[in-house]
């Protein structure tokens, strides 16, 4: 059935919406779990990018599930159906649940290329049109064992009008339906859980229309769609994120789609989100920066206050701009900084190696810069996901909102 | 036969060794100890201990231009065996600069890198890479690519930035010249290359923790070449390269040239042929009597999907192989090849550079187990019959095995029928 296996075991919920627990009885035979608030691994082709399985497992705790996305694997369609065994096989990942979404959250793609019928990815040869039956047959390829439904997700860019963003919703549910359908009559996806996409700009009538119809259909969980970080300012994210999951029932997960960046993680949880897709890393990455941002709950906050001195103001909307989770490793300040890139961190790259180096691999636009920031930062955030868990678990949400506000110190 | 040969002189009085204890350096930290001698060829299996491990050689060393392996972290490179790894003192001269690397505890301590370090002198970036370079008796005068300033790399310089970078191995300055270049600038550069050798010697602030490397020359020419060793072999150095080839110029010139060098190179000292990485040559030139070869070219032509194999290469970007489901050689072992199949890596390297790591630590694998392979075989006494077998497996047929080949492998008595 659509609804695959997936159990989700909630152990408290704080302030009648932020959910601490753990999805259960995850993959096909069910061994793998994963604890909410969680973070997806945010990968390229099944790849986290620069890194190679060695590198990637020097990481300890990686969440059990692997995002890859259409816009990577559409091209691939006849290799993979040539291939037979599915996704996972063919990438030579072994021990993993594999999520499969339309787009790459990392790379928003070009408006204007849906129709009622179609949606469109972009992999590196350009445009791919996807019916709701190449969808599914791509999601036969694949065989992943979560995959979001069929969506029309153009609605996030300023000034859409109200009917857009109804016919939207209208598509989307229409796209799920067809995708239901073809999906329980296809033996290669049974066991295969489906997300179905709530869709709905900033209109919130809108938003709870899409939120409920879709609640009415046989999914295994929700995907909260366009709501990523230039689409809409914070206050508004949190009331549309509050009011959807409100619609929403409560035993079964929900993903925001396009949101990373940690105070804005923090309040869509309290807004009732589970899951987010990992890229944000990947972005801080590609920028030469390291994430510093502290998450710690269990130390004193009032002194460790005196030391830090924000490195500006949290504010920043552009994806591509430094936030101030992060140090820019290419600053010139660190040429001679033989301190790791964050005192105390356990990742390979602070065990092993120092600010002054990373910085020279920047400067002479070395690969391996790319790999010591694909692990620390990954690391980093996934240290994040796990202090957001205890916060919860532990009443401190208020706390590890303040630390974050202080963002990296001045290092 | 076995014998060791130390460069500590004083400890080691058996009587094999006692008629050489007069060339050998007053307390190099180097050691070669011969574990076989091929029988038929000049080929022989060491074990060369430096600072900071034993090398087995014959020995491939990848190279890790600007302290940096290519995407390779220093972890992954050490897995795979690696005992040796080459820096450039010219790049790292320029960034981050020797005084920085030398407040991190030397390359070693930048890159964090526990194995040994070979670094060059920086005299063959300098001519190759700069244009605006002009060498007197002083030295290479060039201006700097970043900021247009003038800079001299003398001998002294360049042994001066090599002991900041703290590297086992430092090669001498040297003029070089083209391979294809003739005349009288081959036999001034050579000469000039022995009096730089002699500057180099004196300007080692280390030399109990840094071995200094003289480097042959002479061209193509083997009565200059024959000169320089002459010259190179009466100094007090614990290894020696053979320079100035690997230019373009014949491969028939080229393995006279090597041949002739591991003539008259003394026996107890490690010979570094430089810029050789070619399986073919590799395989050759041990059979001449070489230890120590380095190359950019299998991390070089890994970045552009081209993945060694026994039978040549394969190009992973081809289209032939994006339904291909095997790993690139199914006989392999490295990381790549146990988890991925050429279809994926085809597909991979329209997504991410990982793509690129992937066949770089499949090539460096391949050098290193090629060498371990070479190795084993002279160990074992039967490198002639692991050459024939190797020659039938990377050439279609034998009509094909290059003519320099057979005549250099003639040379040391091994026939390819």
């Amino acid at each position: 059935m659509a609804g695959g296996r997936v159990q989700l075991e909630l152990s408290r919920v704080v302030q009648g919406r932020a959910r601490l627990g753990v999805l259960k009885g995850l993959g096909r035979t069910g061994q793998h779990s994963l604890g909410i608030p969680g973070c997806l691994l945010y990968t390229h082709f099944g790849t986290v990018p620069h890194l190679t399985q060695e590198t990637l497992h020097t990481i300890t705790n990686l969440p059990s599930v692997t995002q890859v996305t259409l816009s990577h694997i559409a091209e691939h369609q006849e290799v993979l159906e040539e291939f037979k065994d599915g996704f996972k096989k063919f990438a030579g990942l072994h021990d993993t649940v594999l999520y499969c979404s339309l787009h790459d959250p990392a790379s928003p793609c070009p408006t204007g290329y849906t129709t009622n019928k179609t949606a469109s990815v972009w992999g590196s040869g350009g445009r791919i049109e996807v019916s709701a039956a190449k969808f599914m047959a791509l999601q036969k390829t694949v065989q992943p064992d979560w995959y979001q439904s069929m969506a029309d997700g153009e609605t996030w860019q300023a000034g859409a009008s109200r009917k857009r963003v109804r016919k939207s919703v209208d598509r989307t549910l229409a796209h799920l339906d067809e995708c239901l359908l073809l999906h329980q009559k296809s033996q290669e996806l049974d066991g295969t859980a489906v997300f179905g996409v709530v869709e709905g700009g900033d209109v919130l009538e809108e938003r709870v229309r899409s939120a409920r119809e879709t609640a009415k259909r046989p999914v295994a969980g929700f995907c909260l769609d366009g709501f990523q970080t230039d689409a809409m300012d914070g206050d508004l994210r949190t009331q549309l994120v509050t009011a959807v999951t409100e619609e929403l029932p409560e035993d079964k997960p929900r993903l925001l789609q396009g949101v990373g960046r940690p105070d804005e993680v923090l309040a869509c949880v309290e807004a009732g989100v589970d899951l987010f897709e990992g890229f944000f890393p990947f972005q801080v990455t590609e920028r030469g920066g390291a994430l510093c941002f502290r998450f710690d709950i269990h130390s004193d906050l009032e002194r460790a206050g005196e030391e830090v001195q924000p490195n500006g103001g949290p504010g920043c909307d552009d994806r591509t701009q430094a936030t101030h989770f992060e140090v820019n490793l290419k600053d010139k300040r660190f040429q001679d900084d033989f301190r790791p890139l964050v005192e105390g961190c356990g990742c390979y790259c602070c065990q092993n190696h120092q600010r002054a180096y990373v910085h020279h691999l920047l400067a002479t636009n070395e690969l391996l810069a790319g790999v010591l920031l694909a692990i620390h930062n990954t690391s980093h955030y996934q240290g994040f996901f796990r202090a957001l868990r205890d916060a919860l678990a532990q009443d401190k949400l208020d706390l590890l909102k303040k630390r974050l506000q202080m963002g990296g110190e001045e290092n | 036969m076995a014998a060791t040969i130390k460069c500590g002189g004083d400890r080691d009085t058996s009587e094999s060794t006692m008629s050489v204890k007069k060339v050998l350096c007053s307390a190099a930290p180097l050691t070669l100890r011969i574990v076989a001698e091929c029988p038929v060829t000049k080929a022989r299996a060491c074990d060369l201990t430096l600072p900071h491990c034993t090398v087995s050689t014959p020995v491939f060393m990848p190279v890790g231009t600007q302290g940096t392996l290519k995407g390779i972290t220093a972890d992954q490179l050490d897995s795979l065996g690696c005992q040796i790894c080459l820096g450039n003192t010219y790049h790292l001269g320029m960034r981050p600069g020797p005084d920085l690397i030398e407040k991190a505890n030397g390359l070693h301590g930048f890159m964090n890198w526990k194995r040994n370090l070979l670094t060059d002198s920086g005299g063959f970036q300098m001519v190759s890479l700069v244009e605006l370079s002009e060498v007197t008796e002083e030295g290479v005068k060039f201006k700097s690519p970043y900021n247009g300033k003038e800079i001299l790399l003398s001998p002294e310089e360049s042994i001066s930035i090599q002991n900041s970078l703290g590297s086992d191995i430092m090669m001498q300055l040297d003029d070089v010249v083209s391979s294809t270049v003739k005349g009288p600038r081959v036999e001034e550069a050579m000469h000039r290359s022995i009096r730089w050798l002699d500057r180099c010697i004196a300007a080692n602030k280390n030399p109990d923790k840094q071995n200094l490397f003289a480097i042959i020359q002479g061209g193509l020419d083997a009565e200059l070449r024959q000169a320089c060793l002459n010259e190179m072999t009466q100094r007090d150095v614990p290894g020696f390269a053979i320079g100035g080839l690997s230019g373009g110029e014949e491969k028939d010139d080229f393995w006279r040239m090597v041949t002739l060098s591991t003539e008259h190179l003394p026996r107890e000292k490690p010979r570094y042929l430089m810029g050789v990485g070619y399986a073919v040559d590799l395989v050759v030139c041990v059979a001449l009597g070489c230890d120590m070869f380095d190359c950019v070219f299998p991390t070089r032509t890994a970045r552009f999907g081209s993945a060694l194999v026994p039978w040549g290469s394969l190009q992973v970007k081809q289209k032939q192989y994006a339904k291909d489901f095997q790993p690139i050689d199914p006989d392999c072992q490295c990381p790549t090849c146990r988890r991925h199949s050429r279809a994926y890596l085809h597909a991979l390297f329209k997504s991410d550079t990982a793509a690129m790591h992937h066949i770089t630590i499949h090539n460096i694998s391949y050098q290193l187990t090629l060498m371990r392979s070479v190795r084993q075989s002279i160990v074992e006494g039967r490198l002639p019959e692991f050459i024939r077998t190797f020659m039938k497996r990377m050439f279609p047929s034998q009509d094909q095995y290059p003519s320099w080949a057979v005549d250099a492998l003639a040379s040391v008595n091994v026939t390819l029928d």
